[in-house]
């Protein structure tokens, strides 16, 4: 059975979800733009890969993002924890590298009720913690027309609901999220070794 | 009190110098003397003259260019220091300071001496001064600059009256349209008739005038001390809990904020000092994403830092200091208020504050960063990453082709030609393009020396792949070689 993807995106308030796969960044922004308030994404000082305000311009206001780096992950994990205790952040997008245990993955539950914030973890494949709320696989696809940003969502743990997957594509004219065509119907995918 | 050379002396306190000396300044294009030493002076030379007139007299001058605004703190500390013979102290014009000494002279012992110990510790210290000593504070700047003198109690016209008019704090061009009626000392001024001198001359000679005589009022507007913000507590027995720690800090802090309440300023930067019973010094510092002076909301900031501390066998004095201060607005603590109250709070910019300053004390304040958009073609400085603490949120960003939403340094690739490859490989990963789009020609800002770009212009394309992932690539046309530099969404 397919759901639909209004029953679990946006991301459940008071949450911390998490997204693995090449287009896990494209999730991120996609999530952050449908997020009210201020975003905090955080991540470790030493990574290479930097996030680009003006290709997220295309998905929400930079302005309304601040950025923590930090000197490593348990560092990540404290500055989130704040962040979505205090709750004047509405949206905080963690970068991690290992694994979270349980008790780290139940502690950012935690924070995030308190503070009615949302988190999303960056993490890499396969390293889920078992505390997460919904726990997603995003790959980018190729669409059938140049500028797309035609990704596959699947989100394949969910606490609360039915799994599923989805195509989607971000229409950065009317911010709004377009669910393409089911995945059954795709013709000329395959993921995307990852 | 005049310093007629305070700018010269100031520079040879530091290197005394047996010879001509001169500071020169830059003025309408010519270097002119600004200030000389009494030998230059002696050989001829005065300020204003012109450097290489001056070079011209006097073949081994030394000269060294001059510092007006270091001039000026110096003046100010001098003003400092000379609150030790009275609390008033003003100081006058740019070279001077005026000081009212009624009713602290007999401390020293009288005005005399007060005089001679003025006169012994300034040239101890290498100062030429002239003093005058007057009733009134024209009469004193009269005598200081004109021939030094003291004047004796209610002399008025007699002390200063064979002095000439250029004493009297007058424009040039009054003193001299003065002389051509034949006006040359006070005595004479004051013995015409006022009515036809104001007229021709204007209100200010009388005023300055009556000034020196006493007839019209004259404050001296001593500068207030600027306000010290640091508390202290000394205790009677050591304490070591951080309970007890924070409660001291918590008394210190309820008074710092009311001394900033009282000037209309908030903290910035605080640091708390904690001595402890074997004198080694502990220190907290804490660094605010905002000035802040509310104690309900800086309290919880110090506590990561007191939990810290090594408090070894005890901590017998407290010590707190806003280092830093910036001025705050009154109206921001009733916002505070409700806050504490726990009303629903509106305005999430203090609470952001907060979070920014909570986050800060444990990753450092400057690693809490927001983007600014900054005024370049060139990807990676199209944007600044600047502390939030310091800057506002900016709008303004434009991107008039799409940008990746990911950017890394640029990862060369096997490939060849100026076309995007048909298949290569990135990341260990064999990818083959399936749709090219570009070039968009990027040249390096010329102006700038960037590493980076040394290898010149580059074309970028926009290349999806059969396998999914959008790369941004660049080839250089000037250096054939082929990258990855970011990847979209």
């Amino acid at each position: 059975m397919i759901s639909d993807l209004n029953h679990c995106f946006p991301l459940r308030r008071g949450r911390v979800h998490e997204v693995f796969g090449a287009a896990a960044f494209g999730f991120a922004a996609v999530a952050c733009a449908q997020a009210r308030g201020d975003l905090l994404w955080i991540t470790e000082g030493w990574r290479a890969e930097r996030i680009n305000p003006l290709g997220l311009a295309a998905f929400f206001d930079p302005s309304r993002l601040l950025i923590a780096q930090t000197k490593d992950q348990t560092e990540v994990l404290a500055v989130a924890e704040e962040a979505l205790r205090d709750g004047c952040i509405g949206f905080v997008v963690l970068s991690l590298t290992r694994p979270l245990d349980l008790r780290e993955g139940r502690r950012l539950q935690l924070a995030a009720e308190k503070g009615r914030a949302t988190g999303l973890c960056l993490i890499p494949e396969g390293m889920g913690s078992n505390a997460t709320q919904s726990r997603w696989q995003a790959v980018p696809l190729l669409g059938a027309n140049a500028d797309s940003t035609l990704m596959r969502w699947q989100i394949i743990k969910n606490k609360e609901g039915t799994i599923g997957a989805w195509n989607v594509r971000w229409d950065a004219a009317a911010h709004r999220l377009d669910v393409v065509s089911t995945v059954a119907k795709r013709p000329c995918s395959a993921p995307a070794p990852a | 009190m005049w310093f007629p050379r305070l700018p010269s002396d100031r520079v040879l306190r530091l290197r005394p110098l047996d010879a001509a000396f001169a500071l020169t300044q830059r003025q309408a294009n010519t270097d002119r003397l600004y200030c000389v030493n009494l030998r230059a002076r002696r050989l001829g030379l005065h300020p204003g003259m012109s450097f290489t007139d001056a070079h011209a007299l006097c073949p081994d001058l030394i000269s060294q260019p001059a510092d007006p605004p270091a001039d000026a703190r110096f003046l100010a500390m001098l003003r400092r220091w000379a609150t030790r013979y009275c609390p008033w102290v003003g100081v006058e014009a740019g070279d001077g300071l005026v000081l009212d000494i009624t009713g602290s002279a007999h401390l020293l012992g009288g005005e005399a001496d007060l005089l001679a110990d003025m006169r012994a510790r300034l040239a101890r210290a290498g100062l030429a001064v002239q003093i005058g000593l007057a009733d009134t504070r024209g009469a004193a700047w009269a005598l200081a600059r004109h021939g030094e003198g003291v004047a004796q109690a209610g002399a008025g016209l007699a002390a200063i009256g064979g002095l000439p008019v250029a004493a009297l704090r007058l424009d040039p061009a009054l003193v001299v349209g003065l002389q051509r009626l034949g006006l040359r000392h006070i005595a004479d001024l004051a013995a015409a008739a006022r009515a036809p001198l104001a007229r021709r001359f204007g209100p200010e000679l009388m005023l300055r005038l009556d000034q020196a005589l006493g007839a019209q009022p004259e404050q001296i507007s001593p500068q207030q001390e600027p306000p010290h913000y640091g508390v202290r507590l000394t205790l009677p027995e050591p304490i070591g809990l951080a309970a007890d720690v924070m409660a001291g800090t918590a008394r210190l802090l309820d008074q710092l904020c009311a001394k900033l309440k009282a000037q209309a300023m908030g903290a910035r930067v605080l640091q708390l000092t904690l001595r402890r019973v074997d004198q080694a010094n502990q220190q907290v510092d804490l660094r605010l994403a905002g000035p802040m002076r509310d104690p309900a909301r800086i309290l919880p900031l110090f506590a990561r830092g007191i939990e810290a501390v090594d408090a070894g066998f005890g901590i017998d004095q407290l010590r707190l200091e806003a280092v830093q201060v910036e001025a705050l607005a009154a109206e921001q603590s009733s916002i505070s208020l409700h806050l504490r109250a726990g009303h629903v709070a509106p305005p999430r910019k203090d609470g952001l504050e907060d979070l920014i300053t909570r986050i800060g004390t444990r990753i450092g304040l400057e690693n809490v960063q927001r983007f600014l958009p900054a005024d370049s073609h060139i990807p990676e400085r199209a944007f600044l990453i600047a502390p939030a603490a310091y800057c506002a949120p900016e709008a303004g960003w434009v991107a008039l082709r799409p940008r990746p939403l990911v950017l890394f340094a640029p990862e060369p690739i096997q490939a060849k030609g100026p076309q995007p490859p048909r298949a290569f490989r990135w990341r260990r990963m064999a990818l083959t393009t399936a749709r090219a789009t570009g070039p968009e020609r990027i040249a390096p800002e010329w102006w700038l020396d960037d590493e980076n770009w040394r290898h010149g212009l580059r074309d970028y394309w926009r290349v999806e792949t059969h396998e999914g992932r959008r790369l941004w690539l660049f080839y250089t046309p000037q250096n054939p070689n082929w990258c990855v530099q970011g990847e979209f969404a």
